[in-house]
């Protein structure tokens, strides 16, 4: 199936829960959803034979600070990338996350590499996903206060790289 | 400096006033203040089990493998709690090559990134830049000329070899195999000078441009790469040789990280680690791009699922490589290496310095807000068949020369987000040879 035919399908299933987004120039079409149903949207992606998206190929976050999109409206946009195995096609869903609460369900029971896409996507972005078994911090260090791929995060931190903890030989020490 | 005053900590107060490294060092009086040995958490927050905290009536061991420990291949840290020598639990920490590239991308231009990529996948670089490259043009709706289109997919297919070779050399080496090791790196050698008589560098290539790429190869490519087309499979043979039958190699290699198929999709395993669990998806040939589809090539699966089948399948894909470099360079066409427009790919430098429209349309394309700039709101994901599996690039525009955002997924974070399962339950031993069957590269990790 093209993803404009996944659309339909969704749309003709989930009514106006889904809203359909299509990004200027090439032309590549997605659905965008609130985050209470993303979950139910996500597994009729995966489990109805039509569909049968598989795998998921990558979960990410979008910060929109800089770049309002009238579909989106809120601060952060969760993007899943699928795909199936089956049929050979992909989609893209977002999930709108507000910027006061920034949560949203986890797919780990879906697909289990939901469980580092969503740790990236949390250390990077600060959007905690309520039910993943393992929500630590991935790449940065453990007590890192910031979440640097946020837009206000400035490109060379806040300081935290003097703080860190490091080893310095005992004074006299030769 | 008021610092013991106050009841704030010195780190507290340096925090607030803006100090230097050096000024905070001098606030603190004793050792004993010093966040070398007060700030540090005293244990990592690592899943211990009471078995393993009880120090007196525990049976359990904790063993910390890496970041720097060789057969690691990179900076790659591992907690294994062992009964005996067998591992019980298991977890991993990573982000110690974390450069941020991520971020880096939202302060350069399209133009800039492309030697980012060099830097994820070190092993192949070529093929992140011709992965980053298609991205970009997607998102800019223009297709590169054929001859450009058959470099890539040659140099891509070349920079494949020299990375499964490795591999299978370094798995070689980890079993105490090293002649293995020594013979896939004097090839990989012999592959690298050709990717150098091609632009120049070994491993950090920059090769690719947007609409193009850098220059064309040199008059005596062909023969460089019959020479390798002849030569390679005589090493394959040997390497097979000198594996398959091979006691301890076979024996510590059968049987270990066994990943079923269902397993594999399900984690988001893609490459060589999925197509040896026996599910035949490859990127070129699903869903072709670059023209892959005009050439006439297998994808190659193992039934088994472990480690020997994971070196297996590289030899293997090694053949269907070296099949399609021989049908790429037989219908290497003639023609421009470049899109002629100028709006988007820069224009030659020879050009540039003794003609003034060229010298312009570089200048534009150099000057903040005159370059390149997909549609705002533009986004693609687009996903190309690197060596060790699906890389994918999601950039989003928002009309500038500079992208909003750009994810990578590197094939190796979801292939390593499998590992602290595959060794539990298995002895340490096993747990290096299934890392380097994984083929694991810390620099695509981390990012």
């Amino acid at each position: 199936m093209t993803p404009e035919e996944i659309l339909q399908s969704l749309a003709g299933r989930f009514g106006d829960k889904v809203a359909s987004g299509k990004s200027p120039g090439n032309g590549r079409v997605f659905a965008v959803v609130d985050r209470e149903h993303v979950r139910p949207i996500l597994a009729h992606l995966r489990d109805d034979p039509a569909l049968a998206m598989d795998m998921l190929s990558d979960v990410t976050v979008v910060d929109h600070l800089r770049l309002e999109d009238p579909l989106v409206r809120e601060r952060f946009a969760v993007v899943y990338q699928l795909y199936s195995l089956r049929h050979n096609h992909r989609f893209q869903v977002k999930a709108r996350v507000p910027q006061d609460d920034p949560s949203a369900p986890s797919v780990f029971d879906l697909w289990k590499s939901a469980l580092w896409g969503e740790r990236e996507a949390y250390d990077m972005y600060g959007v905690e996903f309520e039910g993943n078994p393992d929500m630590r911090r991935l790449l940065m260090p453990e007590d890192y206060p910031g979440f640097p791929l946020r837009k206000d995060y400035p490109l060379r931190g806040r300081g935290e790289r003097d703080s860190f903890p490091q080893y310095r030989p005992p004074r006299g020490a030769t | 400096m008021t610092a013991a005053k106050t009841t704030q900590t010195p780190a507290e107060a340096a925090g607030s006033a803006n100090l230097s490294p050096r000024e905070v060092e001098k606030l603190y009086k004793t050792q004993a203040q010093d966040p070398a040995y007060t700030g540090a958490p005293a244990e990592p927050r690592f899943f211990l089990s009471e078995e393993a905290e009880d120090e007196l009536g525990g049976k359990r061991m904790v063993l910390n493998m890496g970041p720097q420990h060789p057969a690691t291949h990179g900076t790659l840290r591992v907690l294994l709690e062992l009964e005996g020598e067998k591992i019980v639990r298991a977890d991993t920490e990573i982000g110690y090559l974390h450069t941020g590239f991520e971020k880096l991308a939202e302060y350069m231009t399209y133009h800039q990134w492309v030697t980012v990529t060099d830097r994820m996948n070190y092993m192949s670089a070529i093929n992140n830049n011709v992965g980053y490259a298609l991205a970009v043009e997607e998102l800019l709706q223009v297709e590169v000329p054929r001859r450009a289109q058959v470099l890539r997919v040659i140099l891509c297919e070349v920079s494949r070899l020299a990375d499964h070779i490795l591999c299978c050399g370094l798995q070689g080496m980890d079993m105490g195999a090293f002649s293995l090791m020594l013979w896939s790196f004097e090839r990989r050698e012999k592959i690298y000078d050709i990717i150098e008589a091609v632009c120049g560098a070994r491993l950090t290539t920059s090769y690719t441009r947007i609409g193009g790429i850098f220059r064309d190869v040199p008059e005596d490519f062909p023969q460089l790469i019959k020479k390798l087309l002849e030569e390679f499979p005589r090493f394959l043979d040997e390497f097979e040789e000198m594996a398959i039958g091979n006691r301890i190699l076979e024996d510590r290699l059968r049987g270990t990280g066994r990943i079923p198929p269902q397993d594999a999709v399900s984690w988001g395993l893609t490459g060589p680690i999925l197509r040896a669990s026996g599910v035949p998806y490859d990127v070129r040939k699903a869903r072709p791009y670059l023209g892959y589809d005009r050439y006439e090539f297998d994808v190659p699966t193992q039934a088994d699922g472990d480690s020997w089948a994971r070196l297996m399948q590289r030899l293997a894909e090694c053949r269907q490589s070296l099949r399609i470099i021989e049908q790429a360079l037989a219908d290497l066409p003639d023609g421009p290496v470049c899109v002629e427009n100028k709006k988007i790919a820069l224009p030659d430098k020879a050009e540039v310095f003794d003609n003034i429209e060229s010298l312009i349309h570089h200048f534009k394309l150099i000057m903040f807000g005159h370059g390149t700039a997909p549609p705002r709101g533009a986004e693609t994901y687009y996903a190309t068949e690197a060596p060790n599996g699906e890389l994918g690039f999601y950039i989003v525009a928002d009309g500038d020369m500079i992208p909003y955002k750009i994810r990578v997924r590197p094939p190796s974070i979801y292939n390593y987000a499998i590992f602290t399962k595959l060794i539990c339950g298995g002895l340490v031993s096993d747990a290096v040879a299934v890392l380097s069957s994984l083929n694991v590269i810390a620099g695509e990790l981390d990012r």
